[in-house]
């Protein structure tokens, strides 16, 4: 069990070194000849107007409630698709109604707009 | 557990990030040239024999360049952004099975964790920490374009996620398992799974364009509007991180579409009989499939924002569920009748 | 005892302690965030150790994937998400050391009086397959069918609430 994962935790260890790698190229080979004006934040050669970090539209964090809440379920489906064929009908109808009851939230955003982006 | 598993573990991992190293190189040339041609241009052709240096020429170019930090960016995590970024996109295809062979009377499987028995899980994991690279790149740069862009992409990526996600359902239930090797398995024994996961096969396809922020649904690259996106202030080798981690993500959702739906490494016929066969007939079935996204980048315009969130949640989110729901009820009547 | 797993599971766990140690300490709220994802990480490999390899996996799509991404949109909804804020500290901290170390001995009592807790735990049969067992379980009548179905009623609710709460407005505002 554990030996199916050990190959898995090798390749991370050994990407992260690699993109370390090549970072680390880049800070030894590059040169550095920093400069006030090189410094500031691009803004298509204009000076910078205001704070470089802005408070986000609410919009997206209902994007992403919305997403926790399909993600779950998504979760949910694939053990219940790998079993599918063992089911009988009350195991189907089982999941058909998680769904629904889910389809009843995405709905109800759909109709509130918060789908819409204008 | 002995020394000679270690060393086989070790070797794989290195050549897979090797090979997505100079896939990812030749990928840029392929692009150019193919993007030249659809163009009525030559592309990339002074660098070696018809341009085939160019990716080395544009590699060293960026070692050499200059980096940039902005003032009041997070440095920490500005440096760490690409290093981020890039992870997922190298570790990704572990699951992805190659086949295997007989030699010297012991069976050596080309992948590194095909059989893996959460293989389809494993992809949704990490796609779904591929956001991170670009939400924090976004916000270190203390940059509103980029703040922008990096949000922007982040939303497109996890809404375009749950259609990519539901659609590893069906083929997850037709072949009874979330491991990749057994997918594969079960597609040599029928047909491939695009044959008969149509619905499902193009809602792949799609919402992987949209999931590695490609055309047409390129927003970070959104020139006009947000100059590039979440990496306007890297440059260097940082900047080259981004691009490389695009192009790899290419190749690997390339490399996941062929498995789940084309048959992976298996052929009929031919990797039957030669075994040896499946990686080149994945990467043949590869190749096809970049030939197709890069087919789509010269052809279609890019689609607005707000399109493209309406796409993503009133179109491929319903089809992908219906999708399920469609193979859920054709498999459970041919179960009834057999 | 000392195995390879046991040295895997200490180093882990301090890993694991000290950066959910840094996600209440940190100035910068992003930067808690991500600490938040390493303690998370942590968790999952706590996961893998114990041969759960599913929850491993639904602990990264999940938590690290969705929970903390709208942690961050959270932050970045606010007005002074860069800006390092004061003190962690407020003059309630005593009573807060004071309650969660209650919470805490409370757990641990009751886990060490659950009996199972002191039965060394078989290992799992190779071909036991977890993801297809929980996905029979889910679903069966007689396993976990009406948690399932009650986890989807709890997930609609909080859909409905944060759609009441962050998108309804008052129609002066329109």
């Amino acid at each position: 069990m554990l030996q199916d994962y050990l190959p898995i935790v090798i390749l991370v260890l050994i990407a992260t070194g690699m993109a370390g790698l090549v970072v680390l190229l880049g800070h030894l080979f590059g040169p550095r000849r920093p400069s006030a004006r090189k410094a500031q934040p691009y803004e298509s050669g204009m000076r910078p107007i205001g704070p470089g970090t802005r408070r986000m539209p609410i919009r997206f964090y209902l994007i992403a409630v919305l997403f926790i809440l399909f993600d779950i379920e998504i979760v949910f489906l694939l053990p219940w698709a790998v079993v599918f064929k063992k089911l009988g009908l009350f195991g189907v109808a089982e999941m058909l109604v998680f769904i629904l009851i889910l389809l009843v939230g995405y709905v109800y955003a759909w109709k509130k707009g918060a789908l819409e982006w204008e | 557990m002995d020394l000679g598993l270690w060393i086989e573990w070790i070797v794989k991992a290195i050549i897979l990030i090797v090979v997505l190293l100079i896939g990812f190189m030749y990928l840029t040339y392929m692009e150019r040239k193919f993007l030249a041609r659809f163009q009525n241009r030559y592309g990339p052709n002074r660098a070696g024999p018809v341009g085939l240096l160019q990716p080395m020429a544009d590699g060293i170019k960026l070692i050499f360049k200059e980096e940039v930090i902005p003032k009041q960016a997070d440095k920490l995590i500005f440096i760490l952004a690409p290093v981020i970024t890039v992870i997922p996109a190298w570790v990704i295809l572990a699951v992805i099975p190659l086949g295997s062979i007989q030699l010297f009377g012991r069976t050596i499987d080309f992948s590194l964790a095909g059989d893996l028995n959460v293989g389809i899980l494993y992809i949704m994991a990490v796609t779904s920490i591929s956001v991170y690279g670009i939400v924090l790149a976004g916000w270190s740069s203390n940059n509103k374009y980029a703040l922008l862009g990096g949000i922007r992409s982040s939303a497109q990526m996890i809404s375009y996620e749950l259609a990519l996600g539901l659609a590893f359902v069906g083929p997850a239930m037709m072949a009874s398992s979330l491991s990749l090797a057994r997918i594969v398995e079960a597609q040599s024994k029928t047909v491939w799974f695009a044959v008969l996961q149509p619905i499902g096969f193009v809602v792949f396809l799609v919402a992987a364009l949209a999931e590695i922020n490609r055309s047409p649904f390129d927003m970070p690259e959104a020139e006009q509007e947000l100059t590039a996106g979440y990496h306007v202030e890297y440059s260097g080798m940082k900047f080259a991180m981004f691009m490389l981690t695009e192009y790899t993500k290419m190749i690997v959702v390339s490399v996941i579409a062929a498995t789940l739906f084309l048959g992976g490494y298996h052929f009929p016929f031919l990797t039957d009989r030669w075994p040896w066969l499946g990686p080149l007939v994945l990467f043949a079935k590869v190749i096809i499939l970049l030939f197709g996204i890069i087919w789509v980048r010269a052809t279609l315009p890019r689609v607005r924002y707000d399109q493209l969130m309406a796409l993503g949640w009133k179109v491929m989110l319903p089809a992908a569920l219906l999708n399920v729901f469609i193979t859920a009820g054709v498999m459970y009547v041919l179960g009834m009748i057999a | 005892m000392i195995t390879v797993s046991l040295i895997i599971f200490l180093i882990v766990a301090v890993i694991t302690l000290g950066s959910a140690l840094m996600v209440v300490t940190a100035r910068n709220l992003v930067h808690a965030a991500l600490w938040l994802v390493v303690a998370l990480f942590g968790v999952a490999i706590l996961f893998g150790l114990l041969q759960a390899g599913f929850l491993a996996v639904v602990q990264v799509v999940i938590y690290i994937g969705a929970i903390v991404i709208l942690i961050i949109f959270a932050i970045m909804l606010t007005q002074r998400n860069a800006l390092e804020i004061g003190s962690r500290f407020n003059e309630n901290w005593g009573w807060a050391l004071g309650i969660s170390a209650l919470v805490f001995a409370a757990l641990v009592w009751a886990i060490v009086s659950w009996p199972g807790f002191h039965v060394q735990a078989q290992p799992l049969d190779a071909r036991f397959d977890s993801v297809a067992e929980l996905g029979k379980a889910l679903v069966a009548s007689n396993g976990y069918a009406l948690p399932f179905e009650l986890a989807s009623v709890l997930l609609l609710a909080a859909l409905i609430g944060a759609i009441v709460i962050a998108w309804e407005r008052k129609p002066e505002e329109r």
